[in-house]
Order: structure tokens, then sequence, then C-alpha cells
């Protein structure tokens, strides 16, 4: 119970020296990153391209918002490519041939990612299909047999003694 | 019984099978498409001497390791002395590429832990280490005679990845 005691108060001590720290951090970093001489136009295409551009560092952020040091210098040589007159699929290329497709958000549509891409309509038709069958066969199960003349007589019984 | 029943019951155990083979993997290998393409060209300076260079054509012929580093990296001081154990057995040379780096802290702590490379190349802006798609340092390419990237290991290389990944195929392209 005493050892138990003793670590929480160490995770809480801990987290609170985290929560003091974080605004620290978090304020250095984006004084870090101020990009003031840039042409606007270029930033502008760079910040489209990198928003469908995963951060390989910190897999969850995307190239444009990521502070990791990598993002950074990938944002330097995307700048420098769109200077030299690149076009966007080509500055694609130019990360996927040394990253790999990872750093796309946006998977292309190849040969491996056919069933990504493909397979849930492959379900959705496969359910159509099971479900028009079914439907189907539950009509044959109840077909219509026409009333002989003395059912469809007290049928008429039935119906006037009830109105 | 309805044999059809048991099928959202079988997609539903594929749906699992794939949900524990995903778990169980490390999101953060991302598998490198420079594996079998030859070697990126670059031409750098040495580390120890800025007058002479260094580029991986010059190792043409021989089977190789590069390997990337920093002193800013920790996980590359974990690596370090196992480097130099397996610079010892001498069954493959290293070569390192020191990126983003001063060179002055990198000298001293070569000086200091011991230099497990044969030498070392200097990549200031880290240019090189893109070219290599390298996200994650320490990052290790096994190269070939023909200077064909076999082999990647990104993170620290471990007594486990020497013995089962790299040892049998340093052999194999040995041969």
């Amino acid at each position: 119970m005493n050892l138990n005691r003793g670590h929480m108060g160490r995770l809480l001590k801990s987290a609170i020296i985290l929560l003091a720290i974080i605004p620290l951090v978090a304020s250095v970093s984006i004084a870090g990153e101020a990009q003031p001489n840039e042409d606007p136009q270029i930033e502008q295409r760079m910040k489209a391209l990198t928003e469908q551009l995963r951060c390989l560092v910190c897999q969850n952020e995307t190239l444009a918002d990521s502070r990791a040091d990598l993002a950074e210098d990938l944002r330097r040589e995307i700048r420098k490519e769109i200077k030299a007159g690149k076009s966007d699929p080509e500055i694609i290329a130019f990360l996927t041939q040394r990253y790999g497709d990872f750093i796309l958000y946006n998977p292309p549509v190849k040969s491996t990612t056919y069933l990504l891409w493909f397979g849930p309509f492959v379900l959705l038709l496969a359910g159509i299909a099971m479900l028009y069958r079914y439907l189907r066969r539950r009509r044959e199960l109840i077909k219509e047999e026409p009333l002989t003349a003395a059912e469809r007589k007290q049928a008429e019984e039935l119906l006037r003694s009830h109105v | 019984m309805n044999k059809l029943l048991f099928i959202p019951l079988a997609l539903f155990l594929a749906l699992v099978a794939f949900l524990l083979v995903g778990l169980n993997r490390n999101p953060s290998e991302v598998p490198s498409p420079l594996i079998n393409r030859p070697a990126p060209h670059f031409l750098l300076p040495q580390l120890q001497d800025s007058k002479k260079t260094f580029s991986p054509q010059e190792m043409r012929g021989k089977v190789w390791l590069l390997n990337f580093w920093g002193t800013w990296c920790p996980a590359c001081r974990d690596e370090h002395p196992r480097l130099i154990e397996y610079a010892k057995s001498g069954v493959v040379p290293i070569y390192g590429v020191d990126y983003k780096d001063d060179p002055a802290t990198a000298l001293e702590l070569l000086d200091e832990l011991g230099n497990p490379y044969v030498l070392n190349s200097f990549d200031v802006d880290g240019r090189v280490s893109i070219d290599y798609g390298v996200y994650g340092a320490p990052e290790t390419f096994l190269i070939d005679r023909d200077g064909v990237i076999r082999f990647k290991q990104i993170g620290p290389i471990t007594d486990e990845v020497w013995q089962k990944e790299i040892l049998p195929r340093v052999k194999q392209l040995n041969q």
C-alpha cells in the first residue's frame, strides 16, 4: 500500500512538471519555425502539398503541422523543388522514391492496394447479391395457391360477419 | 441450420486475425522503397579530414554497412558500443554518415567512446540522409558489391538483428 502511494506521488509530481514544461516547449518550437522572408505563393503551394503528406517521425501529423526536425528539412527541400520549377506530382515522386508510399496520407491505387480501395465495394456487391438471392427464395417459399370454391365461400362468410 | 449463417462469423474471425497481426507490428518501421535499389550517389567531405571526400562508388566490389548517426541522437549512443563490437569482429566494414551535427563534438565522441567506423562522411544539412530516406536515426544500410541496398535497419542494431538479419545476408552476399 505504502509502496503504491509513493508510486502515485511520483506520478503526480512528474505530471505536474510535465504540465509546467509543455507551454515552454511549445513556445520555443513555434519561435524556431518563423519563416518571414519566403514568397507567399511558394508557401501556399508548399502548405497545400505538405498537408497531404505524413511526417514519418510523428506519424499522426502532416508534414505541414509537424515541428520535427526532419519535417522542417523536408519543407525546405520542397521549397527548393518548387523554386526549381518542379510540378506537384514531381515533388511527390521525389518524396515517395525516398520514403515510400507511406508518406502519402492518400494511398495510391496500385496492385498492392486494390483490396484497400475496392474491397469495400466488393463486399457491398456481395451483400446485395446475397440479399437478392434470399428475397427470391423467400418468394418461392410462399407460393400463392388459388382458393377452392369452398374456401372462397368460407372466406366471404367470415368477412361478412365482421362488417 | 443454414450454412450461410456462418459467413458473418467467418468474416468476423478473419477481421480479428488481421487486427491481431496489425497490433503486433511496429508502425514506426516503414518499408523502404530503396531495398534492392542502387544506393543513392553522394560525395561528401570526410569527418576526420574535411579536405578528403567519400563516395559510395569507392566501395564497389565490397559488401559494407552505411550507418547514419549524430551526436544529437541518444539511440545512436546506445548503439555505439555494439557497433564497436561488430567492427572488431571484422565481418563487414562499417562506414558512417554523421549528419546535422557539429564535427568537433562528433570527433570528441569518437575519441572518447571509440571509433567503429572505417571512416565517416559529414553531411552538414542532412541532404544525403534525405536521399536515403532516413527518418529515425540511427539507420543502417547493408550494401552489396554492385552498390545495391539489400537491407535497412531503422533504429539501433540489436544483437538479434545482427545475428538474424545482417550476418546471414553478409555471408550470402560475400559468396
